[in-house]
């Protein structure tokens, strides 16, 4: 066993964490109200190389290890949690995903520009029919001999506007089941795709989430990600490693709200004392530490499984549950432990409570975490 | 034995500051049985100099020439030398600011003399020669000992204080031997503004911070300034947003001052602002949040809203100034 | 045009101070360190120099007088641009016995600009910097809050009272910069964290100096007397207080 991060993993925390509190921390509020996609931190942050960081550096990206990743992105979400949700998809499911399971050819066309940052991915999976379910999709793709041919609509789609380069899941062969899915790659500026509005959500309000449609989208055949048929198996596999992302995230939401609870708690003073030594404050905070703790070693561990190149299924889909279900309740009680201020977007942690909640529903519900773990155990497979 | 004060000329007048390490030099001869000396280059009216008679300084050597108006580190450093040398000095007492950070080093190398900055009083002892000064950005006091028989000091500015000394002053002028001809530098443009209250001389100094809410609203926290003749200055954040200029910024990586009163108007008090000004003899804080930390450090505090204080501060000033 | 730029390694900023050994030595358990800021800020600028190719700047080392406990700072410098690190294994004993140190190096190598932060953000000293220019007999310019090439030759801009002046030099400089050097410090990208490993760090024992002062004791300074509080709608009260009770007016 060894707990301690070595130089490297602190610089990148470091860095991630200069970047968040001396940056991000500006104008977050801003872009929360009026829901604004931070483009230009986002052109910084791939500068800084954050948007490609696990990728080999062969196709351009950073190199470096899922610990360090789970760190940075636990630093950005400490202040900006829709940052954390762009740098995730990006690096976990997109590039992830072509680095996994894609050809030569689509490493040097795809990956590359990805992992410099210079376009942004998004992984186009939900249907307003198939969240969780992802076994029925409706969008189908027709083999029309050197290539498909694409109609369906997209839903909940982070990245959406801001993406050029989309990974579709699609229907081929509605007869053979999850069989018959695959995995596209598609330029958002094909002829036929149309970018829906701009969900207006609760939380998570700065990354951008369309529906995007698809009428008679001729996709080459030379961008399906595997063998014909690959796509369900792709975008399970992907999404185990998407979830040490989400997870992370959900991490960075509870830290960011304690560490401004505990902040505000030695400050504010009530009945002659600062609150922290209330023990009704005190002991919420001490439940917030623990939890966070433990949210925290459940993301590393999945993290270093997948460094060890061991599987991680299990352990990533235990860190999404348990992180986001963190995420929820310490938001909630940070809110609580600010009384008054908390409820009013200055103290930022309304903002946080309202993210949280969306770490619970996407990339898997926590239900569908639950079922993951809970085949795992029933298979003897934990 | 004498102590020599590095009299520094602000283009031909001295300034408060001058009077202090003068004050602090004349104790220290006091206490070691030596003479108070003036060291003052370039430019400057005897009459001015003069004044220094008041603060126990006996002798000036003025250096005169119009090319010692432009310091050059390297010269000025080489003819303090020949002045330490011809005069029998034992200590060399410069301001701590700019122009003491750039020579005292020098001097130290070349007369391999001890050099302890940003002294904050009267040596502890003489033999051993110990003397406190300010570490750790203001949060600790180091007592150290200079091992060699000459001793630099360079004094932190408003740390001693103006002690009156009435004395006879002579003026003396040395003829250095050094030249400006064989070293490789030289001044090309120089831009300054001579009204200006400079942050590190001003006794009052009136700072914003974040509460300000926008660069928009300085008005009357410059209207401040302007009735109490201050200075003005602002936190860190304040001017990472361009919303005052890099010139104002006071604090740990700023400007380290110590005016005799620091009003710090909508600044929170991170401990790295209040390093910058944790040497002010007076600090009173206005900010909306009863918790902020700056209230831990001010000497007084007043809560509520900077924007309506401010104008009601600076009635309240023009009334006493009027009395 | 190669450029040293000479690093303190310093407690963080925030570092609540603490003393230990009866008071003579500062207590770094529990502390991260870092590059002391106006260090970082000099090296930020240096790198910035360096990237853009108009200017004359091709190599920028790093040294630091200290044990091996510095490293990963000299590391964070060479994942921040620096492309050489330099460490001279000994404690930093005083401000003359590190300027020793690193006069000996530049004497070495040569550097058209040895780069020193104004102050160190623990001893305060703002020493070391005059002294190597001493030692070594070359120009130094203090208060230095920017730097423009045109061509090999090179205008530096430094804070006067009142005011700025603007410096051309020729040959080795020593040059003391201040806040305005750089915007803000550099954040290392993915990249240069990467190569940081692969950069040589360069460890080269010290050479025999004298002391010229020693620290004999740290304090912490007297706990401040608890802020007294005036009603916003009686300013006059603090008006009095300002000018009978604390006499700054």
């Amino acid at each position: 066993m060894n707990f301690e991060l070595n130089e490297e993993q602190q610089m990148i925390r470091q860095a991630a964490r200069d970047y968040a509190q001396r940056e991000l921390i500006k104008d977050v509020i801003e872009r929360d109200e009026k829901a604004i996609y931070p483009a230009e931190h986002i052109k910084k942050l791939s500068e800084l190389g954050f948007l490609g960081m696990l990728v080999d550096p062969k196709y351009d990206g950073g190199g470096m290890d899922t610990v360090s990743y789970v760190l940075a992105i636990e630093e950005f979400s400490k202040v900006d949690s829709s940052i954390g949700v762009i740098i995730s998809v990006n690096n976990s499911l997109v590039c992830y995903g072509i680095e996994s399971f894609g050809t030569e050819e689509q490493k040097q066309k795809w990956l590359k520009p990805l992992a410099r940052g210079e376009k942004i991915g998004a992984f186009l999976l939900s249907e307003p029919g198939a969240g969780s379910d992802a076994t029925s999709q409706k969008t189908t793709a027709i083999d029309m001999g050197d290539y498909y041919l694409v109609n369906g609509v997209k839903n909940w789609i982070t990245n959406g506007n801001s993406a050029s380069t989309y990974i579709v899941i699609v229907q081929t062969h509605k007869e053979k089941g999850h069989k018959g899915i695959n995995a596209l790659l598609v330029d958002k500026y094909s002829p036929g795709i149309t970018v829906g509005v701009h969900e207006n959500k609760m939380g998570m309000r700065s990354s951008d989430t369309h529906s995007i449609q698809f009428t008679d989208v001729k996709v080459p055949k030379e961008n399906r990600l595997g063998d014909d048929g690959f796509g369900f198996k792709f975008a399970m596999k992907t999404l185990e490693g998407g979830r040490i992302g989400i997870a992370s995230q959900a991490l960075g939401l509870a830290s960011g709200a304690f560490e401004l609870a505990t902040k505000y708690a030695k400050e504010r003073k009530a009945f002659g004392t600062e609150i922290i030594n209330h023990q009704a404050i005190a002991f919420k905070l001490a439940d917030m530490a623990t939890e966070i703790e433990a949210a925290r070693l459940l993301c590393l561990k999945a993290a270093w499984l997948k460094d060890k190149g061991l599987p991680f299924g299990n352990a990533s889909a235990m860190a999404k549950l348990y992180a986001a279900d963190t995420a929820m309740k310490v938001t909630t009680e940070a809110v609580q432990i600010h009384g008054g201020y908390g409820y009013v977007k200055e103290y930022h942690v309304e903002r946080m409570m309202r993210d949280a909640k969306l770490t619970q529903i996407y990339e898997g519900t926590s239900e569908i975490q639950k079922i993951v773990i809970s085949r795992a155990i029933a298979n003897d497979d934990l | 034995m004498s102590v020599l004060v590095y009299i520094e000329n602000f283009g031909g007048k001295l300034k408060k500051q001058n009077f202090e390490l003068a004050s602090f030099a004349s104790k220290l001869a006091e206490s070691t049985n030596s003479t108070a000396k003036a060291l003052v280059l370039g430019t400057i009216n005897n009459a001015e100099i003069e004044k220094l008679n008041q603060f126990g300084i006996e002798k000036i050597i003025k250096v005169e020439g119009e090319s010692f108006n432009i310091r050059i580190n390297k010269v000025f450093t080489q003819v303090i030398e020949e002045v330490v040398l011809k005069e029998n000095v034992s200590m060399v007492l410069f301001p701590d600011n700019n122009t003491g950070k750039a020579l005292a080093p020098r001097l130290s190398v070349r007369l391999r003399a001890g050099f302890v900055s940003g002294v904050v009083s009267l040596p502890e002892s003489y033999n051993p020669f110990i003397i406190i000064k300010r570490a750790f950005s203001g949060k600790a006091f180091a007592k150290v000992k200079i091992n060699t028989p000459t001793k630099i000091l360079s004094l932190a500015i408003n740390s001693f204080g103006l002690h009156e000394k009435p004395v006879t002053l002579k003026i003396e002028y040395f003829e250095t031997q050094v030249s400006f001809a064989d070293v490789p530098i030289k001044m090309v443009e120089r831009k300054v503004s001579e009204n200006k209250v400079s942050l590190f001389d001003a006794d009052i100094v009136v700072s914003g911070g974040r509460g300000m809410r926008g660069p928009e609203n300085w008005k009357p926290l410059e209207d401040l300034a302007t009735v109490l003749g201050a200075a003005t200055a602002c936190s860190r954040p304040v001017s990472d947003d361009g919303w005052r200029s890099h010139d104002e910024h006071v604090g740990q990586t700023g400007k380290i001052i110590a005016p005799n009163l620091y009003i710090a108007v909508g600044i929170s008090g991170a401990t790295q602002h209040v390093a910058g000004v944790s040497r002010s003899k007076c600090l009173v804080a206005i900010n909306t949040d009863s918790d902020a930390p700056i209230f831990e450090v001010a000497n007084y505090g007043i809560l509520g809203d900077v924007q309506k204080i401010l104008p009601k501060l600076t009635e309240a000033f023009k009334a006493f100034k009027g009395d | 045009m190669k450029i040293l730029v000479c690093i303190s390694n310093v407690p963080d900023t925030t570092t609540k101070i603490k003393f230990t050994d009866k008071q003579t030595r500062f207590d770094p358990t529990g502390v991260q360190w870092i590059i002391n800021p106006w260090d970082e800020l000099a090296l930020s600028r240096s790198v910035d120099l360096k990237e853009d190719s108009s200017n004359p700047v091709s190599e920028i080392t790093v040294i630091n007088v200290g044990t091996s406990e510095t490293e990963p700072t000299l590391r964070k410098c060479l994942a921040i641009g620096a492309d050489k690190a330099i460490r001279i294994d000994s404690e930093p004993k005083d401000a003359f016995f590190t300027a020793q140190q690193i006069a000996n190096y530049v004497q070495k190598e040569s550097f058209e600009f040895v780069v020193f932060g104004i102050e160190s953000g623990d001893y305060n000293g703002s020493s070391v910097g005059g002294m190597v220019a001493e030692i070594l007999g070359v120009p130094s310019v203090s208060s230095v809050s920017d730097i423009k090439f045109n061509g090999s030759s090179a205008t530096i801009e430094r804070d006067v009272d009142g005011g700025k002046e603007y410096m051309q030099v020729q040959g080795t400089t020593v040059i003391v910069v201040q806040k305005g050097f750089a915007k803000e410090p550099r954040i290392p990208n993915m990249r240069g964290i990467m190569m940081a490993r692969q950069k040589p760090l360069e460890v080269l024992a010290a050479i025999d100096s004298e002391l010229l002062t020693e620290i004999i004791e740290f304090n912490l300074p007297e706990p401040k007397a608890k802020v007294k509080m005036i009603d916003p709608d009686n300013l006059q009260e603090l008006v009095a207080l300002l000018s009978k009770e604390a006499k700054v007016l």
